[in-house]
Protein backbone atom coordinates (compact mmCIF):
# COMPACT_ATOMS: atom_id res chain seq x y z
CA UNK A 1 0.00 0.00 0.00
CA UNK A 2 2.69 2.48 1.01
CA UNK A 3 4.76 1.44 -1.96
CA UNK A 4 1.87 2.12 -4.35
CA UNK A 5 1.36 5.58 -2.86
CA UNK A 6 5.09 6.21 -3.12
CA UNK A 7 5.09 5.37 -6.82
CA UNK A 8 2.01 7.48 -7.50
CA UNK A 9 3.57 10.47 -5.73
CA UNK A 10 6.88 10.01 -7.55
CA UNK A 11 5.08 9.82 -10.87
CA UNK A 12 3.22 13.05 -10.07
CA UNK A 13 6.48 14.73 -9.11
CA UNK A 14 8.40 13.68 -12.22
CA UNK A 15 5.59 14.47 -14.65
CA UNK A 16 4.83 17.90 -13.20
CA UNK A 17 8.49 18.80 -12.76
CA UNK A 18 9.01 18.20 -16.49
CA UNK A 19 5.78 20.02 -17.32
CA UNK A 20 6.84 22.96 -15.17
CA UNK A 21 10.10 23.36 -17.06
CA UNK A 22 8.67 22.86 -20.55
CA UNK A 23 5.49 24.92 -20.26
CA UNK A 24 5.58 28.23 -22.11
CA UNK A 25 2.89 29.94 -20.03
CA UNK A 26 4.54 31.18 -16.90
CA UNK A 27 1.57 30.86 -14.54
CA UNK A 28 1.02 27.28 -15.62
CA UNK A 29 4.64 26.56 -14.74
CA UNK A 30 4.01 27.97 -11.29
CA UNK A 31 0.95 25.74 -10.84
CA UNK A 32 2.89 22.65 -11.96
CA UNK A 33 5.59 23.59 -9.47
CA UNK A 34 2.89 23.80 -6.81
CA UNK A 35 1.87 20.21 -7.59
CA UNK A 36 5.49 19.09 -7.22
CA UNK A 37 5.74 20.79 -3.83
CA UNK A 38 2.45 19.25 -2.69
CA UNK A 39 3.72 15.81 -3.72
CA UNK A 40 6.81 16.40 -1.58
CA UNK A 41 4.49 17.21 1.34
CA UNK A 42 2.77 13.91 0.54
CA UNK A 43 6.12 12.13 0.93
CA UNK A 44 6.57 13.66 4.35
CA UNK A 45 3.12 12.49 5.36
CA UNK A 46 3.99 9.03 4.07
CA UNK A 47 7.00 8.74 6.38
CA UNK A 48 5.01 10.21 9.29
CA UNK A 49 6.83 13.53 9.40
CA UNK A 50 3.56 15.40 9.84
CA UNK A 51 5.13 18.57 11.15
CA UNK A 52 7.53 18.87 8.25
CA UNK A 53 4.67 18.18 5.84
CA UNK A 54 2.58 20.98 7.30
CA UNK A 55 5.59 23.31 7.15
CA UNK A 56 6.08 22.35 3.51
CA UNK A 57 2.44 23.18 2.79
CA UNK A 58 2.44 26.53 4.64
CA UNK A 59 5.85 27.81 3.58
CA UNK A 60 6.13 26.52 0.03
CA UNK A 61 2.57 25.99 -1.18
CA UNK A 62 0.97 28.76 0.86
CA UNK A 63 3.82 31.26 0.97
CA UNK A 64 6.31 31.02 -1.86
CA UNK A 65 3.89 29.91 -4.56
CA UNK A 66 1.47 32.69 -3.60
CA UNK A 67 4.36 35.16 -3.89
CA UNK A 68 5.22 33.75 -7.33
CA UNK A 69 1.59 34.05 -8.43
CA UNK A 70 1.47 37.61 -7.12
CA UNK A 71 4.52 38.67 -9.10
CA UNK A 72 3.22 36.97 -12.24
CA UNK A 73 -0.16 38.63 -11.74
CA UNK A 74 1.52 42.03 -11.56
CA UNK A 75 3.93 41.81 -14.48
CA UNK A 76 2.55 39.29 -16.94
CA UNK A 77 -0.35 39.49 -19.33
CA UNK A 78 -2.41 36.40 -19.97
CA UNK A 79 -1.66 36.27 -23.67
CA UNK A 80 2.12 36.61 -23.49
CA UNK A 81 4.18 33.46 -23.82
CA UNK A 82 7.80 32.81 -23.02
CA UNK A 83 10.17 32.80 -26.02
CA UNK A 84 11.65 29.55 -27.24
CA UNK A 85 15.43 29.60 -26.90
CA UNK A 86 17.68 29.18 -29.94
CA UNK A 87 18.81 25.70 -30.98
CA UNK A 88 22.45 26.11 -29.91
CA UNK A 89 21.45 27.27 -26.47
CA UNK A 90 19.00 24.42 -26.10
CA UNK A 91 21.70 21.87 -26.95
CA UNK A 92 24.07 23.52 -24.48
CA UNK A 93 21.48 23.49 -21.69
CA UNK A 94 20.57 19.88 -22.48
CA UNK A 95 24.21 18.82 -22.23
CA UNK A 96 24.69 20.71 -18.97
CA UNK A 97 21.61 19.11 -17.39
CA UNK A 98 22.71 15.66 -18.61
CA UNK A 99 26.08 16.14 -16.91
CA UNK A 100 24.34 17.32 -13.74
CA UNK A 101 21.91 14.40 -13.74
CA UNK A 102 24.75 11.94 -14.39
CA UNK A 103 26.78 13.33 -11.53
CA UNK A 104 23.83 13.13 -9.10
CA UNK A 105 22.85 9.62 -10.18
CA UNK A 106 26.42 8.31 -9.92
CA UNK A 107 26.70 9.69 -6.39
CA UNK A 108 23.36 8.15 -5.41
CA UNK A 109 24.31 4.77 -6.84
CA UNK A 110 27.74 4.79 -5.23
CA UNK A 111 26.37 5.63 -1.79
CA UNK A 112 25.51 2.63 0.40
CA UNK A 113 22.11 3.42 1.90
CA UNK A 114 21.56 1.94 5.34
CA UNK A 115 18.01 1.40 6.55
CA UNK A 116 17.79 3.51 9.70
CA UNK A 117 15.58 2.58 12.59
CA UNK A 118 12.92 5.26 12.97
CA UNK A 119 12.50 4.83 16.71
CA UNK A 120 15.44 6.94 17.89
CA UNK A 121 13.76 10.32 17.49
CA UNK A 122 10.14 11.21 17.92
CA UNK A 123 8.49 13.44 15.32
CA UNK A 124 5.85 14.87 17.62
CA UNK A 125 5.51 18.63 17.71
CA UNK A 126 6.19 18.75 21.44
CA UNK A 127 9.55 17.01 21.07
CA UNK A 128 10.49 19.12 18.05
CA UNK A 129 9.71 22.27 20.01
CA UNK A 130 11.69 21.13 23.04
CA UNK A 131 14.59 20.18 20.77
CA UNK A 132 14.54 23.61 19.15
CA UNK A 133 14.86 25.35 22.52
CA UNK A 134 17.18 22.96 24.37
CA UNK A 135 20.79 23.97 24.93
CA UNK A 136 21.89 20.48 26.01
CA UNK A 137 23.11 17.67 23.78
CA UNK A 138 21.47 17.70 20.35
CA UNK A 139 19.70 20.99 21.07
CA UNK A 140 19.12 23.57 18.38
CA UNK A 141 18.93 26.79 20.38
CA UNK A 142 21.94 28.44 18.67
CA UNK A 143 20.84 27.92 15.03
CA UNK A 144 17.29 28.80 16.05
CA UNK A 145 18.33 32.15 17.52
CA UNK A 146 20.77 32.89 14.68
CA UNK A 147 18.00 32.32 12.13
CA UNK A 148 15.59 34.54 14.04
CA UNK A 149 18.16 37.37 14.08
CA UNK A 150 18.78 36.85 10.36
CA UNK A 151 15.04 37.06 9.65
CA UNK A 152 14.72 40.19 11.77
CA UNK A 153 17.60 41.80 9.86
CA UNK A 154 15.98 40.85 6.56
CA UNK A 155 12.69 42.39 7.70
CA UNK A 156 14.30 45.68 8.74
CA UNK A 157 16.26 45.71 5.49
CA UNK A 158 13.08 45.20 3.48
CA UNK A 159 11.39 48.10 5.27
CA UNK A 160 14.35 50.40 4.60
CA UNK A 161 14.52 49.42 0.93
CA UNK A 162 10.78 49.89 0.50
CA UNK A 163 10.59 53.22 2.32
CA UNK A 164 13.70 54.66 0.67
CA UNK A 165 14.15 58.38 1.26
CA UNK A 166 10.78 58.65 2.99
CA UNK A 167 12.35 57.27 6.17
CA UNK A 168 14.31 60.46 6.80
CA UNK A 169 11.80 62.99 5.50
CA UNK A 170 9.25 64.01 8.09
CA UNK A 171 5.77 64.55 6.75
CA UNK B 1 -24.57 4.83 32.49
CA UNK B 2 -22.48 4.44 29.36
CA UNK B 3 -24.49 3.40 26.36
CA UNK B 4 -22.53 1.12 24.03
CA UNK B 5 -23.11 3.28 20.98
CA UNK B 6 -20.01 3.25 18.83
CA UNK B 7 -21.23 3.29 15.26
CA UNK B 8 -17.88 3.95 13.64
CA UNK B 9 -16.18 1.09 15.47
CA UNK B 10 -18.95 -1.33 14.53
CA UNK B 11 -18.73 -0.40 10.86
CA UNK B 12 -14.94 -0.68 11.02
CA UNK B 13 -15.07 -4.17 12.55
CA UNK B 14 -17.76 -5.28 10.15
CA UNK B 15 -15.78 -4.13 7.13
CA UNK B 16 -12.63 -5.89 8.25
CA UNK B 17 -14.57 -9.10 8.91
CA UNK B 18 -16.08 -8.98 5.45
CA UNK B 19 -12.95 -8.32 3.39
CA UNK B 20 -9.21 -8.73 3.55
CA UNK B 21 -7.34 -5.95 5.34
CA UNK B 22 -6.00 -3.85 2.43
CA UNK B 23 -9.30 -3.88 0.52
CA UNK B 24 -11.23 -3.03 3.66
CA UNK B 25 -8.88 -0.12 4.32
CA UNK B 26 -9.45 1.25 0.81
CA UNK B 27 -13.22 0.78 1.10
CA UNK B 28 -13.16 2.56 4.43
CA UNK B 29 -11.26 5.50 2.93
CA UNK B 30 -13.74 5.73 0.06
CA UNK B 31 -16.69 5.60 2.47
CA UNK B 32 -15.25 8.40 4.59
CA UNK B 33 -14.48 10.48 1.51
CA UNK B 34 -18.05 10.05 0.24
CA UNK B 35 -19.42 10.95 3.65
CA UNK B 36 -17.38 14.15 3.70
CA UNK B 37 -18.38 15.06 0.14
CA UNK B 38 -22.01 14.52 1.06
CA UNK B 39 -21.60 16.64 4.15
CA UNK B 40 -19.85 19.31 2.09
CA UNK B 41 -22.74 19.65 -0.33
CA UNK B 42 -25.52 19.37 2.24
CA UNK B 43 -24.00 21.70 4.83
CA UNK B 44 -23.19 24.22 2.11
CA UNK B 45 -26.79 24.26 0.89
CA UNK B 46 -28.23 24.49 4.39
CA UNK B 47 -25.87 27.33 5.28
CA UNK B 48 -26.96 29.24 2.18
CA UNK B 49 -30.56 28.77 3.27
CA UNK B 50 -29.69 29.91 6.78
CA UNK B 51 -27.90 32.97 5.45
CA UNK B 52 -30.90 33.97 3.34
CA UNK B 53 -33.36 33.51 6.18
CA UNK B 54 -31.18 35.47 8.59
CA UNK B 55 -30.64 38.23 6.04
CA UNK B 56 -34.40 38.42 5.64
CA UNK B 57 -34.85 38.49 9.40
CA UNK B 58 -32.43 41.41 9.72
CA UNK B 59 -34.17 43.32 6.95
CA UNK B 60 -37.71 42.58 8.19
CA UNK B 61 -38.51 40.35 5.24
CA UNK B 62 -39.66 36.73 5.13
CA UNK B 63 -36.96 35.22 2.96
CA UNK B 64 -37.41 31.97 1.00
CA UNK B 65 -40.56 30.30 2.33
CA UNK B 66 -42.30 28.62 -0.62
CA UNK B 67 -40.31 25.54 -1.64
CA UNK B 68 -40.80 22.82 0.95
CA UNK B 69 -41.57 23.41 4.63
CA UNK B 70 -40.40 26.93 5.56
CA UNK B 71 -38.61 27.12 2.21
CA UNK B 72 -36.11 24.48 3.27
CA UNK B 73 -35.69 23.08 -0.24
CA UNK B 74 -35.18 26.49 -1.88
CA UNK B 75 -31.39 26.18 -2.01
CA UNK B 76 -31.58 22.62 -3.32
CA UNK B 77 -33.77 23.89 -6.14
CA UNK B 78 -31.25 26.66 -6.74
CA UNK B 79 -28.44 24.13 -6.88
CA UNK B 80 -30.39 22.05 -9.42
CA UNK B 81 -30.90 25.18 -11.48
CA UNK B 82 -27.17 25.90 -11.38
CA UNK B 83 -26.37 22.35 -12.50
CA UNK B 84 -28.64 22.74 -15.52
CA UNK B 85 -27.14 26.09 -16.51
CA UNK B 86 -24.79 26.51 -19.41
CA UNK B 87 -21.09 26.63 -18.66
CA UNK B 88 -19.96 29.66 -20.61
CA UNK B 89 -16.69 29.04 -22.43
CA UNK B 90 -14.43 32.08 -22.50
CA UNK B 91 -12.39 32.51 -25.65
CA UNK B 92 -9.41 34.40 -24.36
CA UNK B 93 -9.11 32.73 -20.96
CA UNK B 94 -6.40 30.31 -19.94
CA UNK B 95 -8.75 27.33 -20.10
CA UNK B 96 -6.66 24.91 -18.06
CA UNK B 97 -6.19 27.23 -15.09
CA UNK B 98 -9.72 28.62 -15.43
CA UNK B 99 -11.16 25.14 -14.99
CA UNK B 100 -8.67 24.13 -12.33
CA UNK B 101 -9.19 27.08 -9.98
CA UNK B 102 -12.50 26.03 -8.33
CA UNK B 103 -11.01 22.67 -7.38
CA UNK B 104 -8.20 24.33 -5.42
CA UNK B 105 -10.74 26.11 -3.28
CA UNK B 106 -12.83 22.96 -2.81
CA UNK B 107 -9.90 20.65 -2.05
CA UNK B 108 -8.52 23.08 0.51
CA UNK B 109 -11.80 23.32 2.38
CA UNK B 110 -12.42 19.55 2.17
CA UNK B 111 -8.98 18.87 3.63
CA UNK B 112 -9.65 21.30 6.45
CA UNK B 113 -13.03 19.64 7.03
CA UNK B 114 -11.38 16.23 7.48
CA UNK B 115 -9.68 17.10 10.78
CA UNK B 116 -12.78 18.48 12.49
CA UNK B 117 -14.11 16.36 15.37
CA UNK B 118 -17.89 16.07 15.15
CA UNK B 119 -17.97 14.03 18.32
CA UNK B 120 -15.60 11.81 20.24
CA UNK B 121 -15.82 9.05 17.67
CA UNK B 122 -16.75 10.96 14.50
CA UNK B 123 -13.24 12.19 14.01
CA UNK B 124 -11.76 11.15 10.69
CA UNK B 125 -8.16 12.29 10.98
CA UNK B 126 -6.82 12.97 14.47
CA UNK B 127 -3.37 14.10 13.37
CA UNK B 128 -0.61 15.05 15.80
CA UNK B 129 -0.26 18.56 14.35
CA UNK B 130 -4.05 19.17 14.39
CA UNK B 131 -4.70 22.90 14.26
CA UNK B 132 -1.43 23.56 12.46
CA UNK B 133 -2.60 21.29 9.65
CA UNK B 134 -5.80 23.33 9.47
CA UNK B 135 -3.74 26.51 9.03
CA UNK B 136 -1.52 24.85 6.44
CA UNK B 137 -4.32 23.67 4.17
CA UNK B 138 -6.37 26.82 4.53
CA UNK B 139 -3.46 28.74 3.01
CA UNK B 140 -3.88 26.76 -0.22
CA UNK B 141 -7.44 27.98 -0.86
CA UNK B 142 -6.27 31.46 -1.76
CA UNK B 143 -4.30 30.05 -4.70
CA UNK B 144 -7.57 28.98 -6.30
CA UNK B 145 -8.96 32.50 -5.98
CA UNK B 146 -5.80 34.09 -7.41
CA UNK B 147 -5.68 31.65 -10.33
CA UNK B 148 -9.39 32.02 -11.05
CA UNK B 149 -9.12 35.78 -11.13
CA UNK B 150 -6.08 35.83 -13.39
CA UNK B 151 -7.16 33.08 -15.76
CA UNK B 152 -10.55 34.72 -16.44
CA UNK B 153 -8.75 37.49 -18.37
CA UNK B 154 -11.07 40.10 -16.91
CA UNK B 155 -10.03 43.33 -15.21
CA UNK B 156 -12.59 43.10 -12.42
CA UNK B 157 -11.72 39.50 -11.73
CA UNK B 158 -8.02 40.33 -11.59
CA UNK B 159 -8.53 43.21 -9.17
CA UNK B 160 -10.77 41.01 -7.03
CA UNK B 161 -8.15 38.28 -6.97
CA UNK B 162 -5.39 40.72 -6.02
CA UNK B 163 -7.47 42.11 -3.18
CA UNK B 164 -8.28 38.61 -2.01
CA UNK B 165 -4.63 37.58 -1.91
CA UNK B 166 -3.70 40.71 -0.01
CA UNK B 167 -6.47 40.20 2.50
CA UNK B 168 -6.04 36.49 3.08
CA UNK B 169 -2.28 36.68 3.51
CA UNK B 170 -2.57 39.55 6.00
CA UNK B 171 -5.33 38.07 8.10
CA UNK B 172 -3.86 34.56 8.12
CA UNK B 173 -1.29 35.96 10.54
CA UNK B 174 -3.92 37.03 13.02
CA UNK B 175 -5.78 33.75 12.78
CA UNK B 176 -2.56 31.84 13.37
CA UNK B 177 -1.45 33.96 16.31
CA UNK B 178 -4.83 33.85 18.04
CA UNK B 179 -4.84 30.06 17.65
CA UNK B 180 -1.34 30.02 19.12
CA UNK B 181 -2.60 31.89 22.17
CA UNK B 182 -4.98 29.05 22.90
CA UNK B 183 -2.38 26.40 22.11
CA UNK B 184 -0.32 27.94 24.93
CA UNK B 185 -3.21 27.15 27.25
CA UNK B 186 -3.80 23.66 25.86
CA UNK B 187 -0.17 22.59 25.61
CA UNK B 188 -0.87 20.57 22.47
CA UNK B 189 -1.77 20.97 18.82
CA UNK B 190 -3.70 17.71 18.61
CA UNK B 191 -7.41 18.40 18.48
CA UNK B 192 -8.51 15.46 20.61
CA UNK B 193 -6.03 16.53 23.28
CA UNK B 194 -7.18 20.16 23.16
CA UNK B 195 -10.71 18.96 23.87
CA UNK B 196 -9.52 16.54 26.57
CA UNK B 197 -7.85 19.43 28.42
CA UNK B 198 -11.12 21.37 28.26
CA UNK B 199 -13.05 18.37 29.55
CA UNK B 200 -10.93 18.46 32.69
CA UNK B 201 -10.70 22.18 33.37
CA UNK B 202 -13.61 23.89 31.66
CA UNK B 203 -13.89 25.57 28.27
CA UNK B 204 -10.94 27.70 27.27
CA UNK B 205 -12.94 30.89 27.01
CA UNK B 206 -13.55 30.57 30.76
CA UNK B 207 -10.23 28.95 31.63
CA UNK B 208 -8.19 31.65 29.94
CA UNK B 209 -10.62 34.48 30.83
CA UNK B 210 -9.28 37.90 29.63
CA UNK B 211 -6.58 36.86 27.11
CA UNK B 212 -8.77 34.04 25.80
CA UNK B 213 -11.60 36.49 25.22
CA UNK B 214 -9.30 38.91 23.38
CA UNK B 215 -8.01 36.00 21.30
CA UNK B 216 -11.59 34.99 20.53
CA UNK B 217 -12.51 38.46 19.31
CA UNK B 218 -9.40 38.67 17.13
CA UNK B 219 -10.07 35.18 15.80
CA UNK B 220 -13.64 36.02 14.81
CA UNK B 221 -12.61 39.27 13.09
CA UNK B 222 -9.69 37.68 11.25
CA UNK B 223 -11.73 34.58 10.45
CA UNK B 224 -14.47 36.66 8.87
CA UNK B 225 -11.83 38.46 6.84
CA UNK B 226 -10.20 35.21 5.76
CA UNK B 227 -13.45 33.83 4.39
CA UNK B 228 -13.90 37.07 2.39
CA UNK B 229 -17.26 37.83 3.93
CA UNK B 230 -18.78 41.23 4.60
CA UNK B 231 -17.64 43.60 6.10
CA UNK B 232 -14.41 42.36 4.52
CA UNK B 233 -15.87 41.39 1.14
CA UNK B 234 -13.74 43.76 -0.94
CA UNK B 235 -12.94 40.74 -3.06
CA UNK B 236 -16.41 40.60 -4.52
CA UNK B 237 -17.63 44.09 -3.75
CA UNK B 238 -20.66 44.21 -6.03
CA UNK B 239 -20.75 47.97 -6.37
CA UNK B 240 -17.11 48.18 -7.43
CA UNK B 241 -16.09 44.96 -9.14
CA UNK B 242 -19.13 43.20 -10.54
CA UNK B 243 -18.72 39.90 -8.75
CA UNK B 244 -15.00 40.03 -8.09
CA UNK B 245 -12.81 37.05 -8.85
CA UNK B 246 -15.68 34.85 -10.02
CA UNK B 247 -17.19 37.35 -12.45
CA UNK B 248 -16.53 35.07 -15.42
CA UNK B 249 -17.66 31.84 -13.80
CA UNK B 250 -21.08 30.43 -14.52
CA UNK B 251 -23.24 27.47 -13.63
CA UNK B 252 -21.69 24.75 -11.49
CA UNK B 253 -18.20 26.29 -11.45
CA UNK B 254 -19.61 29.38 -9.81
CA UNK B 255 -21.49 27.14 -7.39
CA UNK B 256 -18.20 25.51 -6.35
CA UNK B 257 -16.80 28.87 -5.29
CA UNK B 258 -20.06 29.77 -3.64
CA UNK B 259 -20.34 26.53 -1.64
CA UNK B 260 -16.66 26.63 -0.66
CA UNK B 261 -17.14 30.11 0.78
CA UNK B 262 -19.94 28.88 3.02
CA UNK B 263 -18.01 25.76 4.03
CA UNK B 264 -15.03 27.97 4.90
CA UNK B 265 -17.30 29.94 7.17
CA UNK B 266 -18.36 26.65 8.76
CA UNK B 267 -14.71 25.66 9.20
CA UNK B 268 -13.78 28.97 10.87
CA UNK B 269 -16.76 28.61 13.20
CA UNK B 270 -15.77 25.00 13.93
CA UNK B 271 -12.18 25.98 14.78
CA UNK B 272 -13.59 28.66 17.08
CA UNK B 273 -15.81 26.05 18.71
CA UNK B 274 -12.96 23.60 19.19
CA UNK B 275 -10.57 26.16 20.61
CA UNK B 276 -12.83 28.30 22.75
CA UNK B 277 -16.07 26.43 23.45
CA UNK B 278 -14.95 22.87 24.06
CA UNK B 279 -15.81 21.27 20.70
CA UNK B 280 -18.34 18.48 21.22
CA UNK B 281 -18.36 18.82 25.03
CA UNK B 282 -21.74 19.46 26.58
CA UNK B 283 -22.13 22.42 28.95
CA UNK B 284 -21.32 21.30 32.53
CA UNK B 285 -21.05 17.74 31.23
CA UNK B 286 -24.83 17.18 31.35
CA UNK B 287 -24.88 14.58 28.56
CA UNK B 288 -21.45 13.07 29.06
CA UNK B 289 -22.91 9.57 29.35
CA UNK B 290 -24.32 9.72 25.82
CA UNK B 291 -21.32 10.32 23.54
CA UNK B 292 -23.52 10.44 20.45
CA UNK B 293 -25.07 13.72 21.59
CA UNK B 294 -21.66 15.32 21.08
CA UNK B 295 -22.58 15.79 17.42
CA UNK B 296 -25.59 17.84 18.45
CA UNK B 297 -23.62 20.05 20.84
CA UNK B 298 -20.87 20.56 18.29
CA UNK B 299 -23.31 21.56 15.57
CA UNK B 300 -25.25 23.82 17.94
CA UNK B 301 -22.11 25.71 18.93
CA UNK B 302 -20.84 25.93 15.36
CA UNK B 303 -24.19 27.22 14.12
CA UNK B 304 -24.16 29.76 16.93
CA UNK B 305 -20.82 31.11 15.73
CA UNK B 306 -22.00 31.01 12.12
CA UNK B 307 -24.98 33.09 13.18
CA UNK B 308 -22.55 35.55 14.76
CA UNK B 309 -20.67 35.86 11.47
CA UNK B 310 -23.91 36.41 9.56
CA UNK B 311 -24.84 39.03 12.13
CA UNK B 312 -21.55 40.84 11.33
CA UNK B 313 -22.39 40.71 7.68
CA UNK B 314 -25.73 42.41 7.94
CA UNK B 315 -24.62 44.94 10.55
CA UNK B 316 -21.35 46.49 9.46
CA UNK B 317 -20.66 48.45 6.25
CA UNK B 318 -17.81 47.37 3.98
CA UNK B 319 -14.29 48.54 4.78
CA UNK B 320 -11.97 50.32 2.37
CA UNK B 321 -8.71 48.62 1.41
CA UNK B 322 -6.56 50.98 3.47
CA UNK B 323 -8.85 50.59 6.49
CA UNK B 324 -8.63 46.83 6.09
CA UNK B 325 -4.84 46.86 6.14
CA UNK B 326 -4.64 49.40 8.97
CA UNK B 327 -6.95 47.24 11.07
CA UNK B 328 -4.78 44.18 10.58
CA UNK B 329 -1.25 45.55 10.74
CA UNK B 330 -1.65 48.44 13.16
CA UNK B 331 -4.27 47.06 15.55
CA UNK B 332 -4.88 43.32 15.45
CA UNK B 333 -1.27 42.20 15.06
CA UNK B 334 0.25 44.23 17.93
CA UNK B 335 -2.67 43.40 20.21
CA UNK B 336 -2.25 39.76 19.29
CA UNK B 337 1.48 39.69 20.01
CA UNK B 338 0.91 41.39 23.34
CA UNK B 339 -1.91 38.95 24.06
CA UNK B 340 0.33 35.92 23.54
CA UNK B 341 2.80 37.23 26.13
CA UNK B 342 -0.11 38.03 28.46
CA UNK B 343 -1.45 34.49 28.09
CA UNK B 344 2.01 33.03 28.67
CA UNK B 345 2.32 34.99 31.92
CA UNK B 346 -1.13 33.86 33.02
CA UNK B 347 -0.33 30.22 32.32
CA UNK B 348 3.08 30.56 33.96
CA UNK B 349 1.66 32.06 37.17
CA UNK B 350 -1.19 29.58 37.20
CA UNK B 351 -3.86 32.28 37.09
CA UNK B 352 -6.23 30.27 34.90
CA UNK B 353 -9.72 29.53 36.17
CA UNK B 354 -10.03 25.80 36.74
CA UNK B 355 -13.01 23.97 38.11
Amino acid sequence: MEQIIFYILSLIMVVFAIASVTSRMILRSVVYLLFVLCAIAGFYFLIDYNYLAAIQLTVYAGGIIVLFIFSVLLIHHIESKLDVASLGRRILVGLASLVGAGLTLSVIWAHPFIVAENSARSTEVRDIGLGMLSYGDGGYILPFEVISILLLAAMIGAIIVAKGTRLTIKD
Amino acid sequence: MNLPLSITKNIHDWLFELMSAPIAAVVEMVLIAVAFLGFFALAGLLLVYMERRIAAFFQLRLGPNRVGPQGLFQTIADALKLVSKELVVIDKADKFLYNLAPYFVIVASLMALSVLPFSQEFHAFDINIGVFFLLAVSSIGVIGILLGGWASNNKYALIGAMRSGLQTISYELSVGLSILTIVLLAGSLQISEIIAVQQKGGWFIIQGHIPAFIAFMIFMIAGTAETNRAPFDLVEAESELGAGFHTEYSGMKFAYFFLAEFINMFIIAAIGTILFFGGWLSPFGITESIPLLGVMWFMLKVLGLVFLMMWFRWTFPRLRVDQLLTLEWKYLLPINLFNIVFMAVIVWLGLTINF
